[in-house]
């Protein structure tokens, strides 16, 4: 008797819900039809469709009630029979076991189907190392993953409740935990040493004369990387942001000789093998200046210049070969949240020859222009006619006068 | 040992005469003194804001998953943030900062701490109430007014904050730079300054409590290790938070009356500003100071309930009680020398980039030590799986996963190449937000029945862990793989860049199990509320627990006990202990009473007690041999 008052009960509560809900997306609905007269949108069929949704999860719901009551007198019966119910600790320590199982051949598949959709190879020499640290990482914590987690959920399995066991008291062994503070701490002190060479590595060049890095100014804005490439002398000229105006929008200071040559970049191309030393600004807010196929990431700051030098061993053309994707390029992309336009603020780069490098290097135009000459009282060119098929000659022509005034 | 300490009795007395006050609606349920009473207002407070948080990390879920697809629905209750029923770029990032702000401060900090700081800490030490139940009274209710005001950013025309919850200046500085900076950035910061009142108050009222108010019998070295995380948890805040203060007062004044702390060399579009000689570095170094503590005491408290479930559900004292303490400690001390592992990249000085590294390694090392402990605990256990025990187990699991992942995180040179990244989004989701949430979650389902004297309904634990325990992993393990291929964290959508397509679906998948996590969690608010009303009525020791909480009657009272408080004799682990009549003792049996199983050890010196025992078992030890 008391089961049946019970399940009508829990018929009345659903229908309750129900009732409300129905109540509520009507009022939805009403207010949707005031909207209506404002907005052409039509959202009836909307709010149909998240109505079938709510009655869906509703449905759901009842689905669960229903069972979490048929267990309940399940097991009532076998209670008044005095036979054994269901043994949820028998039960939940199962699903550990398949969970574990199930889980383990998760976390292959994942390794093997999205672990090949990675970045490829290291771009960079000193990605290489990266990179090796990195495998090396991978193997000793996904030897640790497994294991813990096999002890972990076979001990669920195997030591689930029972009335025939006593648990075993066993409140410390000192050589034990002796044992698992020394081996974690020896693995990590490999790890942190290797790490603090790799590191060091990086960050701390020594410069070799015979190949000195090729020097090229980032700066970042909202949502934009302007490229500043040194010119013919190999220095990139002084910037002070309290010059910047509608024509200089970097604030170059052209009575600085070395940034008269100064050229743009419309995208980064560098010579393979050539160290690069980036010098990174930043105009208005942190950006992050991140190039992962290099393994190459380091924050822009305003107020603060900061450097990352690399040295990049493959071309664009050979990364195409070796991902075997014909549309491969590397990527700029900014990694430090800046604004609305974050998720899109890219700029292309290009790794060629020395030789495809020089011969585009060569065609790039200065920053100086005649508006900015008038503005830094440097003699005025003959304004260059404005055709794109001469562009070229323009740029050469002016790399030439800016020699001159560099001579002046 | 067995005199009664006139302190108590007095207690006692001064109890009588509080009870005889007329308790109204307002001093009972909302203005409360009462410990209990306020670790529920923090429960549920809590609770309320992870619904709102998971809700809104639902809201850009949607629009990772399906970019260039429109839900006019959203438009209804969004209004301009969605037009077209699309998410703006801004509002994603408000979304995604507010969701991070909510759950590391408000859902884990104070919802966390909060409520089993203050229940436990009185209930299990054996103290009437906290050292001054004003001030509990009104961290709460400062912890309230800053959700308040973080939630009302929601209302107003600029948006709520939106430079992510770190508020990295100059973004966070400068409202033209982003919408959000403007009057939302605001509230934030007040919100912020309110809510480290509301903790430092909650802090200095743990620690006081910890330190003064144990019950006779209960040295430093038989709290349940509850009682160590809660009271190291707090030091921690005390020492860290208010560094959050200062630099937050200083972004106020950055803002609001044109100083430069943060800001220099600042161009908008071409409008130079005035700020001169401030560095943005110094934000960062202020906030990770509190930040990187900030994260263990998110995980703390957890894992200090994870032990003590561990072991009550195992039948088995946690295995190496001293050890976990140690590392407890370890952890903390460590805690304050490792927040320049978030700075890796920003440009500061490489060589403290080294160092960081460093102590960022070795804080691994006490880590390590509580997992294999835990396992250890589980050995040969007797485990009865309450969802409690689901939880705390699911704890365990998280926090080797993310902990490993943290290794990667924590070697500067790797960094390089994940900092910021989606490797990262999956490193501290799997710690904090699964870790510390299973934690809590833990610690819900085992105090229920102290808090509301009602119990849970078990099957829907099981449905509820199961369901996210599967569905955290299905979200946050291919996470990490989007970020060894370099995708960037906070991006709003995956369109711009065409490598970032093959991750479209994979996104997909995340959104699903997302939204299966969060409809899971229905099973929980419901089995919670219901079970408040309607629930079975609980016994006075549901778990069969040796803590003194569980010797309270179930009918809350203020003062806790309604006689003298109890004295403690042994620690709170003695479970399944050889010749014990049952699988526990109480912490309040004393050795007097447990003669068959009493261990050398357990007299710790004591000569008397020693020679005492010996006697007994020289008198009963042939006897029993002679039974068998």
């Amino acid at each position: 008797m008391s089961l049946k008052k019970l399940i009508g009960n829990k018929t009345m509560a659903a229908l309750a819900v129900l009732i409300t809900v129905f109540a509520n997306t009507s009022a939805f609905a009403q207010e949707a039809a005031a909207a209506a007269t404002a907005k052409p949108v039509d959202m009836g069929p909307i709010y149909k469709s998240t109505l079938f949704y709510i009655l869906l999860f509703l449905l759901l719901c009842l689905f669960i009630a229903i069972v979490g009551k048929a267990l309940r007198v399940y097991e009532l019966t076998q209670e008044t029979q005095g036979k054994q119910s269901i043994n949820w600790d028998k039960v939940n320590g199962i699903i550990f076991a398949i969970f574990l199982v199930v889980g383990l051949y998760g976390v292959y598949w994942e390794y093997t189907v999205h672990g090949e959709m990675l970045l490829p190879e290291a771009a960079s020499e000193h990605g290489k190392k990266i990179d090796q640290m990195f495998n090396i990482t991978l193997i000793i914590t996904t030897i640790v993953f497994i294991l813990t987690h096999i002890v972990l959920f076979a001990f669920a399995y195997f030591y689930k409740s029972s009335n025939n066991r006593k648990a075993y008291y066993y409140p410390h062994n000192n050589a034990l935990e002796r044992v698992w503070t020394i081996i974690p701490a020896l693995v990590l002190t490999v790890l942190v040493l290797m790490g603090f060479l790799t590191w060091r590595s990086i960050f701390y060049k020594i410069e070799d004369p015979n190949n000195k890095p090729l020097s090229i100014e980032v700066t970042s804005s909202q949502f934009q990387w302007d490229i500043r490439y040194p010119g013919a002398d190999g220095v990139v000229g002084k910037k002070n942001y309290k010059k910047i105006t509608a024509i200089n929008a970097l604030g170059i200071d052209f009575t600085d000789k070395n940034s008269l040559d100064d050229q743009i970049g419309d995208e980064i191309v560098l010579p393979v093998n050539k160290p690069v030393r980036f010098i990174l600004t930043s105009k208005d807010v942190l950006h992050s200046f991140y190039m992962p196929h290099f393994r190459v990431q380091l924050n822009t700051v305003p107020g603060m210049t900061s450097y990352f030098e690399f040295t990049p061993t493959i071309t664009t053309e050979q990364m195409k070969v070796k991902t075997n994707d014909p549309s491969f390029k590397y990527l700029l992309l900014c990694a430090k949240i800046c604004g609305a336009n974050h998720y899109n603020m890219q700029k292309p780069v290009r790794v060629v020859t020395q030789a495809e490098y020089d011969a585009w290097v060569v065609k790039q135009t200065p920053y100086l222009t005649n508006d900015l000459r008038k503005a830094f009282n440097l003699p005025v060119i003959a304004e260059p006619v404005a055709a794109p098929a001469k562009a070229d000659t323009t740029a050469k022509d002016t790399v030439k006068t800016n020699q001159i005034a560099l001579k002046k | 040992m067995s005199t009664i300490s006139l302190q108590d009795t007095h207690h006692h007395d001064s109890h009588d005469d509080h009870g005889h006050h007329h308790e109204t609606f307002l001093t009972k349920y909302v203005f409360s003194q009462d410990h209990k009473m306020i670790a529920k207002q923090f429960l549920i407070t809590g609770i309320i804001m992870a619904v709102i948080a998971m809700g809104l990390s639902i809201l850009f879920r949607l629009q990772l998953a399906w970019p260039d697809k429109s839900f006019p629905l959203l438009e209804t209750f969004l209004g301009k943030w969605a037009e077209g029923g699309r998410i703006k770029p801004d509002f994603y990032l408000a979304l995604v900062t507010i969701h991070g702000t909510i759950m590391v401060f408000f859902v884990l900090t104070a919802g966390l701490s909060g409520t089993f700081s203050n229940l436990l800490i009185p209930l299990q030490l054996g103290a009437r109430d906290m050292a001054s139940p004003f001030l509990n009274m009104l961290s709460y209710w400062f912890f309230f007014s800053a959700c308040v005001i973080m939630m009302g950013s929601f209302f107003i025309q600029t948006g709520p904050a939106s430079a992510g919850w770190t508020i990295y200046p100059p973004l966070s500085a400068v409202p033209t730079a982003i919408p959000g900076s403007g009057m939302g950035m605001t509230l934030w910061l007040i919100s912020m300054v309110l809510f480290v009142a509301s903790s430092l108050m909650g802090g200095i009222n743990y620690v006081t409590t910890v330190l003064n108010m144990r019950t006779k019998g209960m040295d430093l070295w038989k709290m349940p290790l509850t009682i160590w995380a809660f009271f190291l948890t707090a030091i921690l805040g005390i020492l860290s938070f208010p560094v959050l203060v200062a630099g937050v007062v200083l972004l106020i004044f950055d803002r609001s009356f044109g100083t430069s702390f943060y800001l220099s060399d600042i161009v908008m579009g071409t409008q130079v500003l005035p700020n001169e000689g401030g560095s943005p570095i110094l934000w960062q170094h202020l906030f990770w100071f509190l930040g990187h503590p900030e994260v263990y005491i998110v995980i703390m408290p957890a894992l200090g309930i994870s032990s003590e479930i561990i072991s009550v559900n195992s039948r088995k004292p946690i295995f190496g009680y001293h050890a976990m303490i140690y590392s407890l400690i370890g952890i903390t001390t460590l805690s304050f020398i490792v927040w320049g592992h978030h700075m890796f990249v920003t440009g500061m000085n490489p060589l403290l980039g080294g160092v960081f590294m460093i102590t960022t390694l070795i804080i691994a090392v006490p880590s390590a030590v509580k997992t294999f402990n835990y396992l250890a605990t589980l050995w040969r256990g007797n485990i009865r799986f309450t969802p409690a025990m689901l939880f705390a187990i699911g704890l365990v699991s998280f926090f080797i996963s993310g902990g490993l992942t943290g290794i990667f995180l924590g070697n500067a040179a790797l960094d390089i190449n994940l900092h910021d990244t989606y490797f990262v989004v999956a490193h501290f989701h799997l710690v904090m937000g699964s870790a510390a949430i299973f934690g809590m979650l833990a610690g819900v389902y085992h105090w229920f029945p102290k808090m509301f004297g009602k119990m849970m309904n078990a099957k829907l634990g099981y449905l509820h862990f199961w369901l996210t325990f599967i569905c955290a992993y299905l979200v946050f393990f291919p996470l990490h793989f989007l970020g060894l291929d370099g995708v960037p964290r906070r991006y709003y959508a995956f369109t711009e860049f065409e490598f970032m397509n093959k991750w479209l679906t994979v996104n997909v998948f995340v959104t699903w199990a997302a939204i299966v996590a969060a409809l899971a969690q229905v099973a929980f608010l419901f089995n919670f509320f219901y079970s408040i009303f309607k629930g079975k009525k609980a016994p006075q020791n549901p778990w069969e627990a040796n803590t003194l909480e569980w010797t309270t009657p179930v009918e809350h009272l203020h003062g806790n006990w309604p006689g003298e408080i109890p004295t403690v004799y042994r620690w709170p682990y003695d479970y399944s202990k050889p010749g014990a009549e049952h699988d526990f003792i109480p912490q309040t049996v004393p050795f007097s009473q447990t003669m068959s199983s009493n261990l050398p050890h357990d007299f710790e010196g004591n000569a008397e007690a020693e020679k005492v025992q010996k006697d007994w078992e020289a008198v009963n030890k042939p006897t029993q041999e002679e039974a068998e």
